[in-house]
């Protein structure tokens, strides 16, 4: 079956707050809703879960730390052993005082990057890709709620359209997904 | 609404100043050697650090003046509280100072005694001379004298203009706090790191560090911000103030989180350059900790930064209570075991002793900031009914 797609606007975050709390409480699922900043509180009206990005961060800067202990390890103590403020030069442990400042650095640079480039890949605004939302005012002025009646089966769509008229839309349209 | 002191804490903190008070005088008359000098190292000790607290409490209110945050109104009164021990400090401070002055620097300041200064004199040391023209007791009396005036003098128009504020409303005291608050910042800057180096660093007087300063100064903000927590867990414990919520606990465990953070570095920063270049006129500070205090040296670092770090980096924890309350407890101590080391092994090198004396000091003095900042709290309404960002901040949620 064909999925379809009602997008609903707003011209204020507020009525579309209010407006999503109605029709959740009426057992509708929110889709999504594409608005020009990030509007405080929605998330958890329409359930969208906590976001992973943290884990990853972490992941990634696990990565940095460890490519840069090996990478000096190798550099300075294996390869080419350096004069450190004549310290030691055939011991990582103790020059470790030297190298901290590098392995923080590049643990922040992994990790800063690697959240970055998951950000964009996940939400799929990599520089290239085509814009995903519905509407182009939707980065500006205006809010869209999409509601698909694929999650909404005990609902017709004429009775979704009806449940958002209620919420003060500006202007209403649909769309077929194959 | 208004707070009033329980019976139980009116009973804890007169228990504290007690005991402590016996420690102290049992510790002081039964010392062998050193004893007026180990007497004035942990006076210093404590008066500093306490005083610390206060001053920072009062600098972190003056930052949300200047910035004109709206989040941390519920919490305002807290964070007054704290600074309101501040009169109370100053007279510690100045008290402790001034009979390390009549003592001659009682081997705290080794620079007061001209004995150094005499070129005659066995002990002349030509360093202190060349040092003479900053550090010489009338000169550090102006300075002490202009640093804690100035801060008192703020602090006295902070409280009164807050006070006055719940009264009359309006923006006019806001925008004045504002500029207030700016200008405050700006002798701050200066002061904070200068009155370090003539309180603590003069303590080891070959030694140099610019950093010292702000090293100092993040070590005793995060103090002040455990306190500001403990206090307000505390009341909102009791009940008394349902306009804090979860998201402002955890705004001020970002605080606790981020000063160990700038802790950490300040501390790292200035171990790590010293360690590289290695050279001998600024490792002397070093050598005298790690030689004779290895354990509580790098054991104090570890609890105050890793402990921190661990514990509460996830938003969990900075939002429970206990978690909280026992991450700042103990971090609270591995700040005072920092000033202890700086004051006492600076001028007392191997022969300090960790006894009766140097566990009363610290409670007795406890048991007064305790008592001073419930005082406080009592005296005015715990949040400010006419600050005009109040809505802002009793809707505050992130």
């Amino acid at each position: 079956m064909a999925d379809q797609v009602i997008y609903a606007m707003y011209d204020d975050d507020d009525i579309l707050k209010d407006g999503a709390k109605k029709l959740v409480a009426k057992g509708v699922k929110v889709a999504e809703v594409f608005s020009p900043f990030p509007i405080h509180g929605i998330d958890p009206i329409i359930g969208v879960k906590n976001t992973r990005l943290g884990i990853m961060a972490f992941l990634y800067g696990l990565t940095g730390l460890t490519l840069a202990t090996i990478g000096m390890r190798y550099f300075m103590i294996v390869d080419w052993p350096m004069n450190i403020g004549g310290k030691p030069s055939f011991s990582y442990l103790d020059n470790m005082l030297a190298f901290i400042p590098i392995s923080f650095e590049f643990t922040v640079l992994c990790a800063a990057h690697g959240m970055a480039l998951t950000y964009f890949l996940r939400n799929k605004t990599l520089p290239g890709i085509p814009a995903q939302n519905p509407d182009p005012r939707t980065t500006d002025d205006r809010f869209v709620m999409e509601i698909r009646t694929s999650d909404n089966t005990h609902f017709s769509a004429a009775e979704l359209e009806a449940l958002l008229k209620e919420t003060g839309i500006v202007e209403l349209d649909q769309k077929e997904i194959k | 609404m208004e707070f009033k002191i329980s019976n139980r804490a009116k009973l804890v903190t007169l228990s504290l100043i007690v005991v402590g008070a016996l420690f102290t005088l049992i510790g002081a008359f039964t010392m062998e050697e050193h004893g007026l000098q180990r007497f004035l190292a942990s006076s210093l000790t404590n008066s500093f650090f306490f005083f610390a607290i206060g001053l920072l409490a009062l600098f972190f209110l003056s930052l949300q003046y200047a910035t004109e945050t709206a989040w941390y109104v519920s919490v305002k009164r807290m964070i007054e509280a704290v600074a309101g021990y501040l009169p109370f400090g100053i007279l510690f401070l100045i008290v402790t100072l001034a009979v390390i002055t009549l003592y001659d620097g009682a081997h705290i300041y080794i620079w007061m005694d001209s004995e150094y200064t005499n070129p005659s004199s066995h002990h002349y040391d030509s360093i202190i001379d060349g040092k003479s023209a900053y550090l010489n007791k009338a000169f550090f009396w102006i300075r002490t004298i202009a640093y804690l005036a100035t801060y008192y003098l703020f602090y006295l128009g902070f409280r009164k203009r807050s006070l006055e504020e719940d009264r009359v409303g309006g923006t006019a005291i806001h925008f004045k706090n504002y500029k207030k608050g700016a200008t405050f910042l700006v002798f701050f800057s200066v002061f904070s790191s200068m009155q370090t180096w003539d309180w603590i660093m003069s303590i080891d007087v070959h030694w140099f560090s610019t950093l010292f300063g702000w090293y100092v100064f993040a070590g005793m903000w995060c103090s002040a911000m455990v306190v500001i927590i403990l206090v307000t867990l505390y009341l909102k414990k009791l009940g008394y103030l349902p306009r804090v919520n979860d998201s402002h606990i955890h705004d001020i465990g970002k605080w606790i989180f981020a000063t160990s953070f700038l802790w950490s570095y300040m501390w790292f920063s200035q171990f790590m350059l010293i360690w590289y270049a290695n050279m001998p006129e600024e490792v002397t500070y070093y050598i005298a900790r790690i030689e004779d205090y290895k354990l509580m040296y790098f054991g104090m670092f570890i609890v105050n930064f890793a402990f921190p770090m661990l514990i509460l980096m996830s938003r969990d924890a900075k939002r429970n209570a206990g978690i909280l309350s026992f991450v700042g407890l103990i971090i609270l101590a591995g700040h005072w075991m920092d000033v202890y080391l700086m004051v006492t092994v600076g001028s007392m090198g191997p022969t300090s002793h960790f006894g009766l004396l140097e566990l009363g000091m610290p409670l007795l003095i406890l048991g007064i900031f305790i008592r001073v900042i419930l005082v406080n709290l009592s005296k005015a309404p715990l949040t400010p009914v006419n600050h005009p960002y109040l809505d802002e901040s009793v809707h505050h949620e992130i």
